[in-house]
């Protein structure tokens, strides 16, 4: 297998873009990574969403897109795992190019969530979850996720309250990326006062709906200087799966796939929790934040809000997460998100983050699909 | 209209019915062919009591299309006597009575109405225990 680099970021600001189409901010991602690896052409797309064809009445986005680049003939597919799918898409296109079967490859993630009304989403967004037997029920993907908050902090004696050091965290993040849907900060005042969607879970534990892309440029390792000054090493690249529906988790509040992907990205890498400088996690509500940060070995059980309490996941700390705004701060485009932590975590690893600046040589990405059961893990490096 | 999908899953919906691993006597809610426990394809059906304890519960303000017309209400895990949990609804309660622990038992009760001369959805949600 040969070694894997990224050589080209692009991404469109995240947020309600009413003006423009999914195959507008595919491409304009796409031409943005494209121009950044100095490259007009790739073999192959390999393109991350979970909805088009529910919420933009589009499937067949490969060809759409690659047709839209002006790129017909190449081999291109959509990549589908939920939330997940923008990690699962990078991991297909890195697939493709460790086997020798692609050399240049595009790695891209779209979603356009603001078609339809924020009901009719909500009810397609609950399609990442069990069908018949938890979506059936009335239950929406807030309520999964509400679910194992409230045992969450049942079980480890916590409240609400707690959890507000994730969401100003990312908040605080997302001021200075230019790409992030809320650039203003948030207080734990304002935190406490959010109304309820699925209660515990508020307003401010959630990451917003939205439309975005993003994409990178994959090549072999050996090759990637023809394309960047300062490629980027993806030094591990793993996906597990666990149950679809919460009620069929052995624990409800562990993520094993979170854990089982990390465990052998670790490995594959070489490296452990602490060789990782900066962890772009999945955020979509507060409480997959502090799961994410107990199954990657970060926090042991039931003590990754008390990480976030001490201050250790900002800028400053042991492990700055979220470091672009996260979920909760950029937006959450899902089928997007996966492709998003990349490129993010790219801007830090070359000292391209701007005022949110991390001296960092290794950064982990981790990407969720449906309450936990696909999970994406991958570790970056530099080359320096 | 989605007739046959709601009917296929008629002995679930209204008779809580589940498998039990004939190998290693894993019970099973919803129902499934291989036991995830011992992978045996030995399965058999079985029927649930419908009594629990709530596990785990939310009140859902921001429904998704098609239960708008109910909020707010009450989701949960229920934690059958058998052993599996179970994702319902509870019904005939005060959204400050519930609690973890809570017993409770199945009910038959609509769970969705659809557009206009479409389906009528009914299937099991759980209610405070007498």
């Amino acid at each position: 297998m040969r070694e894997v680099a990224i050589v080209g970021i692009g991404q469109t600001p995240v947020g309600e873009h009413w003006d423009r189409s999914l195959r507008d901010l595919s491409v304009q991602a796409i031409l943005d990574a494209l121009d950044d690896a100095h490259i007009a052409r790739a073999d192959a797309l390999y393109i991350g969403n979970m909805l088009s064809g529910e919420l933009a009445s589009q499937e067949h986005l490969g060809a759409l897109v690659a047709d839209h680049l002006g790129l017909a003939g190449m081999e291109a597919i959509k990549i589908e795992a939920a939330c997940g799918s923008g990690g699962a898409a990078v991991r297909s296109g890195a697939l493709a190019v460790a086997s020798g079967q692609q050399d240049v490859v595009i790695a891209a993630g779209v979603e356009k969530m603001t078609e339809m009304s924020s009901n009719c989403t909500t009810r397609y967004l609950a399609s990442a979850a069990d069908g018949d037997y938890e979506a059936a029920q009335g239950f929406s993907f807030v309520a999964i996720n509400a679910l194992i908050m409230q045992r969450y902090m049942y079980e480890h004696g916590l409240h609400k309250e707690d959890f507000a050091p994730f969401a100003v965290n990312a908040h605080a993040n997302a001021v200075g990326n230019p790409h992030a849907m809320f650039r203003r900060p948030i207080t734990e005042a304002q935190f406490r006062a959010a109304k309820p969607i699925c209660a515990p879970i508020t307003l401010l534990d959630s990451s917003p709906m939205a439309d975005g892309a993003a994409a990178v440029i994959l090549c072999p390792l050996d090759r990637a200087r023809e394309f960047s000054e300062r490629p980027i090493r993806i030094a591990a690249s793993a996906l597990a799966t666990d149950t679809v529906a919460l009620h069929d988790r052995r624990d409800v509040l562990f993520l094993q796939a979170g854990y089982e992907s990390a465990r052998r990205a670790y490995r594959q890498a070489g490296v452990g929790p602490d060789d990782i400088d900066l962890f772009e996690l999945h955020d979509a509500f507060t409480i997959m934040a502090a799961l994410s940060l107990e199954a990657t070995g970060f926090a042991e059980r039931g003590q990754g809000v008390r990480l976030a309490q001490e201050g250790e996941i900002t800028r400053r700390g042991r492990i700055p997460i979220c470091t672009m705004g996260g979920l909760k701060g950029r937006g959450h485009p899902v089928g997007a998100t996966g492709v998003y932590q990349i490129v993010e975590a790219v801007q830090q690893l070359r000292g391209q983050a701007g005022d949110n600046q991390i001296e960092a040589r290794r950064a982990m990405t981790q990407n969720i699909g449906g309450s936990g059961a696909t999970i994406v893990t991958h570790i970056l490096e530099t080359m320096d | 209209m989605d007739i046959a999908r709601h009917w296929r899953l008629r002995d679930q919906r209204y008779n809580l019915q589940g498998t039990v691993c004939a190998g290693c006597g894993h019970k099973m809610f919803p129902p499934r062919v291989v036991c995830p426990e011992c992978r045996s394809r030995k399965i058999e059906t079985f029927e649930f009591s419908g009594q629990g304890e709530v596990y785990s519960h939310t009140v859902v303000y921001q429904a998704p299309e098609g239960f708008d017309a109910y909020v707010p209400y009450v989701a949960a895990l229920v934690r059958l006597e058998e052993g599996p949990l179970i994702s319902a609804q509870l019904t005939d309660v005060n959204v400050d009575e519930v609690a973890i622990g809570l017993p409770v038992e199945m009910v038959t009760r609509k769970l969705t109405e659809q557009e206009e001369n479409g389906l009528i959805v009914y299937g099991y949600k759980f209610r405070p225990r007498f």
